[in-house]
């Protein structure tokens, strides 16, 4: 279990993440997302204790990070795969770890095979890893003390789809078996598979959060007519609001049932009436990253 | 998963120490800048049985220059060992598994020590080889085999304060080299810091425990320099790290 209380990060006159709460449950998986620079990692360096806080406070199995007994054995974090000595092999990376954490060097062989790293592959210094491997070895090393919560940042990042899809199943097992993961990331549709819990922030600050049910039931539905003119103003005589989007869709921020009925009174024929999905998401999303765009 | 009840203990310093010093060698740069030292030692003890006068030809004397040749490269492993956390970015998994900073400074200077003595030990191997060859005398002072293990072990820990006050390779090994040279380019043209420089100037103050003409007062310039370039800076490189961020 994870708790952020407040966090807030100040960077001389600059904020870069601007008091924000969320809660992980035990059971489930929280995809943290934002663009590009949105405080996404500097928030996960807070959690960790590596990056001290300007104010707020974050716990995790109800103890500050720092505070945990022998934190890698509670908690697997992977903040940056990049991060390891491009000189020594990628066995001795999670060798190192081992003793460290103390559990058995065996694990280490363990680990290794349940990320699909070969041993030739383990041999080689991570200075000839892939991005790819590189990741498989975070998340090794993040698994290696046998945690209940883990944190990942971007983990898919330089994955193949054949990776995401493994990590994906990876995670889904991981809570299942009742552990906690946060997992942040700049692309929607990779979180979107996995995640049961969303967190959205954009430039340092919340945007949306809750279960990923209720972002998705309360971005409306999209509906089509052969009169798209007419449809339009059936639904603003109705009171629903419309926005229009492509090729004469609206979307539409309703009950599907709303908006039939709309268009049965005014006697219009439909083309297409479906949930919007990730499409009100997905705008969220795209409005995020375009501010962040023009700001640059 | 572990068991939340149960408690983990966390790793002891002795752990931390025997892994920081597998750390300095299971690299790339750290397996062949040991070696390098080591060839250094060897090719100096050689090249003084060759080409040495005939009162050098003995333990002792092979002995001091293998320990001259040896404390060149030796605080580069004590300032790597530091400053990769920062290069190589290993600080984040570092810090991240054992979040008490100061304990993994402790373990990185017990392993300096360590990897000081070590070399104290190669010295007198590499001199003994070299003795036998040349059959020169085996007399050895007992107090040089301590003021050795004081040298090796001093530069050694220089280098990780160094490493740790500025958190960056090239930085930190410039500085440790070229702040002797300033020393005595100041002490020698300028009269007035003629005087600090016997008190602060490490190449001065050191010199005396190779040649083992250690006396109180060399004892006492000895301690200060140390104090100051040890142990202050060794100090604010703990202050630092306390407070500076991890990415």
């Amino acid at each position: 279990m994870i708790a952020v209380d407040h966090l807030t990060k100040r960077y001389g006159s600059q904020l870069a993440v601007d008091d924000i709460s969320f809660r992980c449950e035990p059971g489930t998986v929280t995809g943290f997302l934002g663009p590009n620079g949105a405080g996404k990692s500097t928030t996960l360096r807070m959690i960790c204790g590596l990056t001290p806080p300007s104010a707020g406070a974050a716990t995790v199995l109800d103890r500050p990070y720092r505070k945990l007994d022998n934190p890698g054995r509670r908690v697997g974090v992977l903040l940056d795969a990049s991060a390891q000595h491009s000189g020594r092999t990628g066995r001795e990376v999670l060798a190192v770890s081992a003793a460290v954490l103390g559990v058995a060097p065996s694990r280490v062989g363990e680990l290794l095979d349940l990320v699909g790293l070969s041993k030739a592959a383990a041999r080689k210094r991570v200075g000839a890893y892939s991005l790819g491997m590189r990741q498989r070895l975070g998340i090794a090393h993040a698994l290696l003390g046998d945690p209940s919560v883990l944190i990942l940042d971007e983990p898919a990042n330089g994955l193949d789809p054949e990776g995401i899809y493994w990590m994906r199943g990876l995670l889904r097992d991981f809570a299942d078996r009742a552990g906690t993961v946060l997992l942040s990331s700049h692309l929607l549709a990779e979180v979107e598979a996995v995640a049961d819990q969303l967190v959205m922030i954009g430039n340092g600050r919340i945007v949306a959060q809750g279960a990923k049910s209720e972002l998705l039931a309360a971005s409306g539905v999209i509906v089509r007519g052969l009169d798209p003119v007419a449809l339009h103003e059936a639904l603003a005589a109705a009171g629903l609001t419309a926005t229009p989007g492509a090729d004469g869709a609206l979307l539409v921020e309703a009950e599907a049932e709303a908006v039939g009925r709309a268009a049965a009174e005014a006697g219009l024929v439909l083309l297409e009436l479906r949930p919007a999905d990730t499409g009100g998401l997905e705008q969220l999303f795209l409005s995020l990253t375009r501010e962040e765009a023009l700001v640059a | 998963m572990t068991a939340l009840a149960q408690p983990i203990p966390r790793p002891g310093l002795g752990r931390l120490s025997q892994i920081e010093l597998r750390k300095m060698s299971d690299t790339r740069a750290g397996f062949w800048l040991l070696l390098t030292i080591v060839l250094m030692a060897a090719a100096i003890v050689t090249i003084t049985l060759i080409a040495g006068n005939a009162d050098d030809k003995d333990f002792t004397s092979l002995f001091q220059g293998a320990l001259w040749v040896v404390s060149i490269l030796l605080p580069v492993l004590g300032i790597l060992a530091v400053t990769s956390e920062w290069s190589q970015r290993t600080a984040l998994t570092t810090f991240a598994l054992v979040p008490e900073r100061e304990r993994v400074i402790g373990a990185k200077v017990i392993a300096a020590i360590a990897l000081g003595l070590g070399a104290v030990v190669a010295c007198l191997l590499t001199a003994a080889i070299g003795n036998l060859i040349v059959g020169g005398s085996w007399d050895l002072n007992s107090s040089l085999l301590g003021n050795a293990a004081v040298f090796e072990v001093a530069g050694m820990l220089g280098g990780v304060a160094f490493g740790l006050v500025f958190m960056n390779s090239a930085l930190a090994i410039v500085l440790y080299y070229l702040l002797p040279t300033v020393w005595t380019i100041l002490g020698e043209t300028i009269h007035a810091l003629d005087k600090p420089a016997d008190w602060l100037d490490t190449s001065r103050t050191m010199q005396p425990l190779v040649d083992d003409q250690m006396t109180g007062q060399a004892w006492a310039h000895l301690g200060t320099s140390v104090a100051v370039w040890v142990g202050v800076v060794l100090l604010i490189g703990l202050w630092r790290l306390r407070r500076t961020e991890l990415k």
